[in-house]
């Protein structure tokens, strides 16, 4: 499943955010999750939250988490968290479903 | 001389205040004329500050946040403060991964944010008050 965001996420965007993607992962019986930051001009630790929640609901379903096309902020954010412990990062979106499959 | 300037404000404790706090607190430091690396540094720390006001500090109840803002010479000082229920050990909240609150989802990161971002981060909280949570960054740009 790829997802694309547009907006910024922080805790008030996170909670409507975190619902969509739960529904959608749900109804497509998705497994993978690619999500396609290049929207999102802003994120702070609530979209650390969101992400490891994801990754968590797709590792119980033998799936893993990618993210693509990050901003320099984000990037930094994402650096903290030490998610790219346990996240995959790729240039592209076809390099991420590469990788995935 | 060197320059100066000074704002504040107080808003109600709701989430959607802290897109509003951090784009009012980066329109204010503009005027130094920031980097965007700066400007995104500074940005970040502050809704960080406010969501821990609103979940923490509220609890997503009622309240109100005051937050100042003050600019000296190339430094940037900000300050958040709230009148909840305040934090019982400070060390401990400010620990990387520590959440009160795993049930929301929460990174445990939003101290290590500001900590990271600004040059200095100090928080002062007496249970049943408050918290108010001091930053400062220095503009190297300026």
């Amino acid at each position: 499943m790829i997802i694309k965001i547009q907006g910024e996420i922080d805790h008030h965007t996170s909670e409507a955010l975190r619902e969509k993607i739960d529904k959608a992962y749900e109804r497509y019986n998705a497994k993978n999750i690619i999500f396609d930051f290049s929207e999102i001009p802003f994120m702070d630790s609530s979209g650390i939250g969101v992400i490891m929640g994801r990754y968590r609901n797709s590792s119980q379903k033998g799936g893993q988490v990618a993210i693509v096309h990050l901003q320099p902020q984000i990037e930094r954010v994402f650096q903290l968290s030490g998610l790219y412990k346990i996240i995959h990062r790729y240039e592209t979106i076809d390099e991420a479903l590469k990788m995935l499959q | 001389m060197q320059y100066e300037n000074e704002m504040k404000i107080e808003f109600m404790s709701k989430s959607q205040n802290e897109a509003f706090a951090r784009v009012v607190v980066a329109a204010f430091v503009s005027q130094l004329d920031p980097t965007l690396e700066e400007l995104s540094d500074i940005k970040t720390a502050v809704s960080e500050a406010v969501t821990n006001a609103v979940i923490h500090g509220y609890e997503n109840g009622p309240g109100m946040i005051y937050l100042a803002c003050r600019l000296e010479g190339n430094e940037t000082y900000i300050e958040i403060q709230d009148k909840g229920k305040g934090i019982e050990d400070i060390k401990q909240a400010m620990e990387p991964l520590y959440t009160s609150k795993p049930e929301l989802e929460r990174s445990g990161m939003g101290f290590t944010v500001m900590e990271t971002f600004m040059d200095v981060v100090e928080v002062r909280s007496i249970p049943g008050e408050g918290t108010t949570v001091y930053m400062m960054k220095r503009l190297h740009s300026v």
